[in-house]
């Protein structure tokens, strides 16, 4: 819904806005850096009456703390945070710290919506980095189109909806999945896919174009089942992928499910060292309850792996773990939560100003070259360019990336022939 | 049920309306005076609840049916208004972008290129309305019928209506092309072209919401006050009496559970309004529990302490979880185990024990009926006589 206003609406006065800002922008770079920082006085980076003084700016964090989804969600937090203490180690944004109001959206929907509200209108934060999944995100959406807000949403999601209050940290689905289908078809000579998947709107938008793209390639997808969130039975379906004997098991099962499934493909006899399997759904958090050994040889396909060799992701391990200590693993998401702060931090900036409408135009094109997955850059979509990788499951609970793609990938969260 | 406000002491009937008559001046004048518009919506999502309170405290407290599922009813409610709103929200024009522009965006996502017949009579408002009463009060007349006229009661009615809740849940959840699945429907904008998402409008909905929930305790005190609510009372506390004096207790079952489902579902109707949106995560069994809490604090045998122990969890929850996001939920774990421990009787047990004798005597003589403060919470929701024959 919310696309429906911004792909027809957006795009182009944010053109002509972004050019007008571009055509100021050498002016501004003529000054000197510390000059421009004194100069920006809190009226004129804040046009809009957000909770930035002179020497402070607050925002907000809103993932669940409590409830089913805490486990997941936290990694995010602790990245968030790592991130804004960076930043105010560096001196801040624009001068002014960082102050951090935290809510908890309780792994409820609504209650996120009512957090995300408070948070925009009590508090009037300058951001906010938060929300997981994708339910979350609709009930919140409505409250940063309403009032304005800036939402830096990290969880790799359905695609379908792009809108100028949120930036998408993560990936949307085609990013996630072609490239790697397309890796594992020529590396297994793969002819046929058993697709399974929890049961909401993610997996079954990611396997809407999983499918469409098999097809397309002349392979066949021999099975697509889905499970309610939460569900523990998998022997019924176990069974059926035995017998349709598919090349790969193409898996998005989520959250807990994920535990049962796994040992009770291991316990079936299913050998992942042979039968290939990849996944969409499973980072290093949810390695760590899985269980390397009933796991690995499991192919995933993602943006980022905390095994990642660059000196940017060393760095960033390393802080992360002296700052949540060294037993913390680093899933996808969680890297993509460090992204927001820095991705705010940066389009702040260049905007020189907090505003929302400001920034929302700014983002455009801005480039994070110390980002632990490597360089990325912000398309005028509001999504990410980040290119594809997959790994390969370890009995440690860690991955060993066996293919990125060469290039980043252009976000398309409408992707034509999917839909 | 024909002679309405029935014998009684008139000082009990006027004792309860200036009751109703402070709660009406609290919410109507006391709360939009002291809170801004943010917090005051939320004090109206909070009543919504109460809607629900006020019915379990007809069918709990007074009839002793315990139903652990009146999210149903809260979410079927909310539903009717959501597909109402979502439809409007949903004009060709608003989702062109759409394989198939004119349905509702989470129909294109799920591959549906109509809309689907159940959806159609959604597009007017009128039907809309009656069944936001209708279809709850439907579904609970024929789980009641199924249920009371073979005398189920008690626990096993309480583990059903868990069943009920738990069933409809999946359904929501797994028929996501035609509910919007898990993430329920969201994005509601317009009623009938008027904009529900303003400050105004939040103020205006505000106070239809207190005015219906007014008019809903004063129906329930009628309800109360009536020969049928002397039966229902009868009946939770000797049900074969009741039968024995040639009454169908069944019928009166399953209209006072009836009667709590419309209640919920007008709560519910509301909510969507207010909120913006419906998930299933009002529908399923936690909800329909925090329900009965809200009840069980305020106090099950009181209509008006019903209200303000919704008000009351729901500001404790909301204040809580903003001041300590990592522990709020123990400190509602703690204030729930300190309701049950030390006041069982809820809000309006402390009230009748410490105040009420100070304000009026005449106002305690018509409570009488209470039990026993400490038997007070198994006594109601296990009645000796249900599974008998």
């Amino acid at each position: 819904m919310s696309s429906d206003k911004t792909s027809g609406g957006l795009r182009s006065p944010f053109r002509r806005k972004l050019l007008l800002g571009m055509a100021a922008l050498p002016a501004l770079t003529l000054l000197p850096r510390g000059a421009i920082a004194q100069a920006l006085a809190t009226d004129a980076v804040n046009t809009t009456k957000l909770a930035v003084t002179d020497s402070t700016v607050k925002v907000g964090i809103l993932h669940s703390t409590t409830g089913t989804m805490a486990i997941s969600e936290t990694g995010s937090v602790q990245a968030e945070k790592l991130a804004i203490a960076q930043i105010n180690e560096m001196g801040g944004v624009l001068g002014r710290k960082i102050e951090v109001i935290q809510e908890d959206g309780a792994s409820d929907w609504p209650t996120f919506a009512e957090k995300a509200r408070k948070l925009l209108v009590e508090d009037k934060v300058a951001a906010v980095f938060g929300c997981w999944t994708s339910a979350s995100r609709k009930a919140v959406l409505p409250v940063f189109e309403q009032y304005n807000g800036m939402l830096y949403y990290p969880t790799f999601y359905e695609g379908l909806e792009q809108s100028k209050n949120v930036i998408y940290t993560g990936q949307e689905a085609t990013q996630q999945i072609l490239a790697g289908l397309d890796w594992v078809s020529k590396e297994k000579s793969a002819k046929s896919f058993f697709l399974i998947g929890s049961d909401y709107i993610w997996p079954r938008t990611s396997n809407k174009i999983a499918r469409k793209h098999i097809e397309k390639n002349g392979q066949k997808v021999v099975g697509e089942e889905y499970f309610p969130l939460g569900h523990t039975q998998f022997n019924s379906v176990i069974n059926k992928i035995k017998l349709t004997k598919p090349d790969v098991i193409y898996a998005s099962v989520v959250g807990g499910s994920n535990v049962a499934f796994y040992k009770q493909l291991k316990a079936a006899g299913i050998n992942l060292e042979k039968q290939t399997l990849m996944t969409i759904s499973v980072t290093e958090d949810e390695l760590l309850g899985i269980g390397g050994e009933n796991i690995a040889g499991a192919y995933a396909c993602m943006k980022y792996f905390q095994s990642l060799k660059n000196p940017n992701n060393e760095k960033f391990v390393a802080a992360f773990k002296k700052m949540w200590g060294g037993e913390s693993v680093i899933g996808d998401v969680t890297q993509a939560g460090y992204l927001g702060p820095w991705l705010w931090k940066l389009t702040v900036e260049k905007a020189q100003s907090f505003d929302i409408d400001k920034i929302a135009v700014a983002s455009e094109g801005i480039e994070f070259k110390e980002a632990p997955e490597g360089y990325v850059r912000v398309h005028a979509n509001h999504h990410l360019w980040s290119k594809t990788r997959v790994g390969r499951a370890r009995m440690d609970g860690q991955f060993d990336m066996v293919y990125e793609t060469a290039d980043l990938i252009e976000p398309d969260p409408f992707p034509k022939g999917y839909q | 049920m024909k002679q309405a406000i029935q014998s009684g002491s008139p000082f009990r009937v006027t004792g309860e309306m200036a009751g109703v008559l402070l709660l009406a001046l609290f919410i109507v004048v006391v709360l939009p005076l002291g809170l801004d518009t943010f917090r005051l919506n939320m004090v109206g999502k909070y009543l919504t609840y109460a809607f629900v309170a006020l019915g379990l405290v007809l069918c709990w407290g007074s009839a002793g049916i315990l139903s652990l599922g009146q999210g149903i009813f809260f979410g079927l409610g909310g539903y009717c208004m959501a597909m109402f709103l979502k439809l409007e929200a949903s004009s060709p024009e608003a989702t062109k972008i759409q394989s198939t522009p004119g349905i509702p965006d989470f129909m294109d996502w799920n591959q549906l290129t109509a809309l689907p017949w159940f959806w159609e009579p959604f597009h007017s408002l009128t039907f809309s309305v009656v069944a936001v009463v209708a279809v709850p009060a439907l579904l609970a007349f024929v789980v009641g019928l199924a249920m009371f006229k073979r005398r189920v009661g008690g626990v096993y009615f309480a583990i059903i209506t868990q069943a009920f809740a738990a069933i409809l849940t999946i359904l929501i959840v797994g028929q996501q092309g035609y509910t919007g699945g898990i993430n329920g429907i969201t994005d509601l904008r317009t009623l009938k072209g008027w904009d529900i998402r303003t400050d105004e409008a939040k103020l205006v909905l505000y106070f239809v919401n207190a005015a219906l929930l007014i008019g809903c305790i004063l129906l329930c005190l009628y309800v109360r006050h009536s020969k049928l609510g002397r039966i229902l009372v009868a009946l939770r506390d000797k049900e074969d009496r009741v039968r024995f004096s040639g009454y169908d207790v069944a019928n009166f079952k399953i209209f006072v559970f009836c009667f709590a489902a419309a209640l919920s579902a007008v709560g519910g109707a509301m909510f969507t309004l207010q909120v913006g949106f419906m998930s299933p995560s009002f529908v399923g069994i936690v909800p329909s529990i925090e329900m009965v809490i809200y009840c069980a604090v305020g106090g099950r045998l009181s209509l008006l302490g019903a209200v303000y122990g919704t008000l009351l969890v729901n500001w404790a929850k909301t204040l809580l979880s903003e001041s300590f996001p990592e522990l709020w939920l123990f400190a509602m774990g703690a204030l729930f185990i300190g309701v049950v421990m030390v006041f069982p009787n809820g809000l309006a047990g402390l009230y009748q024990q410490y105040l009420a004798p100070h304000v009026k005597r005449a106002l305690s003589r018509g409570r009488t009926i209470a039990p026993a403060p400490a038997s007070a919470t198994t006594s109601a929701i296990v009645p000796p006589h249900t599974a008998a024959d």
